[in-house]
């Protein structure tokens, strides 16, 4: 069992300065693409695209399909496919709207805004997200019919049962609170979002400290003190770059002296307030760090990646793999009912449409965010930089006033090129 | 003799209506190596997948210790200190060394997260033991060679305390050199106590290795002989011809 090759060179050997920092080369490629893809569309505008305004929209866009992107993730790397999450989130948004229109406030005479009303019906539509989720996933692990099918039918189902639901009416206007999870309906403000950016500094570096504490314990190699100060410096700046500039996004003078008046005041001359982070864009955040920590700290989500590299091998481990599919689909499932509520509370309206094709833009973003279809290879963070990639594409298009066909052909063709750049590297790289 | 530690009594399956395992029974001591013999397709493999709880036997019974046990998965076959080393290794090529020997049984913090630091140290331990030279910890196992994957799928059996060892086809992908390390580490394990069930269609090895041969044709068991009282020529036409030694070869 002694290997010939490979052990022989010196375990000590020269690294390059990217090895030496840890960074995923195909990570580094993507970003490189989405910092090019901006800078581009920067110039052609004329500035308009790096604009604080239109980076905390490109941020609020992205949150919805971003959230359902991280549970594509785990649905592709275990091979399977869902072709229904657009139509789920309609059937989720349509039931959150009911019971937050009508049911609470006439039926159970909570009356019109209630402060539980949002709770009430966020918690109903995670129940209903996840219960679809979990039915498809028993089809496909108990009743073996392919994940394909099932979600195909579903795309179907769910997005009629939406429609049978409203009888194809818009309901709105959501409640006020239920709407804050929107965007910019609700945000942090300047000294909050501060606040936040200084409580996300000081968890990223410890988290840095502590692996490489870690590490020691168990004397396995660590990275040299630069390359570590390097990761931090740059994460911290990118978290105070970011809340930087939702800061220096001002809320419009207009909107601010109503809001003075609504509470019976006036606005002082020359005051000014800034938006902050979005809710929606921390309650993304939120779910990547638990996303994240599922995949790489948790059974669960070690049995994920064992199930998608090598099927036979975790049902041979004893790990119960048709379970594993429910699991996996409910919290698809749960995380269509989530970005529901982000989409609908955006609009503050359910509509008919919404989240149509959205299973397209979710299962791209995943995929340009180097989720392998073979099974076995994806990250959290990659299908967050896909998601935030496609929509940089389509708004910066829009803004320059490329054609709504030309941008989805464009879309489209992108979508396939990053899996041919994706194919390429892999087999580069070898076989990983 | 003794209770044996394994028993399996006339077992059958049948896949489709082929009765892959029809009427089968073995049995296995502390400290003895059985050699399951067998052209491709003779069942061996099917009728020890039965003892792993990969599959479920149609009918039949083991007995653990002397006592029945119920095998019906995977976890079952754990929880009785079965290991399996697969023909086809059984691991994940996506995942590290680490994650696929602790696979289904991850270390985990207080906390109940996965410990892939102290999984990786304890299966720097085993190997240390087991293959000194292995040194690819931190990629996944499709980087390594059929040796080193070997090692992997072996230090997973071992590292849980196995009683009963079931090994299919051990030494099929390896050289010369590192089947001599399997043999000798099938000597040690059973030098400690446990029984292995060696699955191979290589009359030699199992002339070298094993005490007891059952030698399996058409899902039938053909016979269970001793190893000191048969030559490989009996072995061969026990495997070739399904005739016990003795028996006429025409009739």
């Amino acid at each position: 069992m002694a290997d010939t090759d490979a052990q022989l060179a010196p375990p000590t050997a020269r690294k390059n300065l990217l090895q030496t920092l840890e960074i995923d080369m195909r990570m580094l490629g993507m970003l490189a693409a989405f910092i090019i893809l901006c800078v581009g569309f920067n110039m052609v505008t004329g500035g308009r695209f790096l604009t604080p305004r239109n980076i905390f929209n490109l941020s609020i866009q992205t949150v919805s399909v971003a959230i359902m992107a991280t549970g594509m993730v785990f649905i592709i790397v275990t091979r399977h496919i869902d072709l229904s999450v657009g139509a789920v989130l309609a059937t989720c948004s349509a039931v959150m709207a009911m019971v937050q229109t009508s049911i609470l406030p006439d039926m159970l005479g909570l009356g019109l805004g209630h402060p539980l009303i949002p709770w009430i019906t966020i918690i109903v539509g995670m129940l209903v997200g996840t219960l679809i989720g979990a039915f498809h996933g028993f089809m496909i692990g108990y009743l073996m019919i392919p994940a394909f099918i099932v979600t195909l039918g579903g795309l179907l189902v769910w997005r009629n049962v939406a429609w049978y639901l409203t009888d194809g009416k818009t309901i709105g206007p959501l409640d006020t609170g239920f709407s804050k999870f929107g965007g910019i309906n609700g945000t942090l403000g300047e000294t909050g979002s501060w606040i936040v950016a200084a409580i996300a500094v000081v968890a990223t570096l410890y988290g840095i400290w502590a692996s490489r504490r870690n590490k020691i314990k168990h004397e396995m190699d660590v990275k040299p003190v630069w390359a570590e100060a390097v990761l931090a410096a740059v994460a911290s700046g990118a978290i105070i770059g970011f809340v930087a500039i939702v800061n220096a996004y001002e809320i419009p003078t207009r909107r601010l002296q109503r809001m003075f008046e609504r509470r019976g005041e006036v606005m002082p001359e020359g005051y000014t307030e800034a938006y902050g982070i979005p809710f929606s864009v921390l309650l993304l955040v939120a779910i990547v760090i638990i996303m994240t920590i599922i995949a790489k700290r948790t059974r669960f989500g070690r049995y994920i990646f064992a199930a998608g590299g090598n099927p036979d091998a975790a049902e041979l481990s004893g790990i119960n793999t048709r379970w594993l599919t429910v699991k996996i689909f409910g919290l698809m499932g749960l995380l269509c009912a989530i970005s529901a509520v982000v989409a609908s509370a955006r609009l503050t309206n359910h509509s008919n449409d919404i989240g149509t094709l959205d299973e397209l833009r979710v299962i791209a973003a995943a995929v340009i965010g180097g989720t392998a279809l073979s099974g076995g290879f994806g990250t959290i963070y990659g299908a967050i930089l896909g998601a935030l990639v496609m929509q940089s594409l389509q708004s910066g298009m829009a803004m320059v006033g490329v054609d709504a066909p030309m941008q989805n052909i464009v879309v489209g063709s992108v979508l396939v090129l990053a899996v041919l750049i994706d194919t390429i590297y892999r087999k580069r790289a070898g076989a990983t | 003799m003794s209770t044996p530690l394994v028993d399996m009594r006339d077992i059958c399956i049948s896949f489709g209506g082929v009765h892959a395992v029809d009427h089968v029974s073995v049995d296995l001591q502390p400290g003895e190596v059985v050699g399951l013999l067998g052209h491709n397709g003779a069942g061996k493999s099917t009728l020890i997948k039965i003892l792993s709880g990969a599959y479920a036997a149609d009918s039949g019974e083991i007995y653990i210790n002397g006592e029945k046990a119920e095998i019906n998965n995977p976890r079952d076959a754990r929880a009785y200190n079965i290991e399996t080393i697969y023909q086809t290794l059984a691991l994940a090529d996506n995942l590290d060394a680490a994650s696929n020997l602790f696979l289904g049984r991850e270390l985990v913090t207080p906390l109940g997260f996965v410990d892939d630091d102290a999984m990786e140290a304890e299966t720097r331990k085993i190997m240390a033991r087991l293959n000194p030279n292995f040194r690819k910890f931190n990629v996944p196992v499709s980087a390594l060679s059929g040796g080193q994957r070997q090692s992997v799928a072996i230090a997973r059996a071992v590292y849980f305390n196995a009683k009963i060892l079931i090994m299919d086809e051990p030494t099929a992908a390896l050289g010369p050199h590192e089947t001599q390390m399997v043999s000798e580490l099938i000597k040690e394990l059973k030098s400690q106590g446990l029984g292995i069930f060696l699955i191979s269609h290589d009359v030699h090895d199992v002339m070298e290795l094993c005490d007891r041969a059952s030698v399996m044709k058409n899902g039938k068991l053909v016979g269970t002989v001793d190893i000191d009282d048969v030559t490989d020529d009996d072995l061969l036409s026990m495997i070739i011809l399904g005739k016990r030694p003795g028996e006429a070869a025409e009739g």
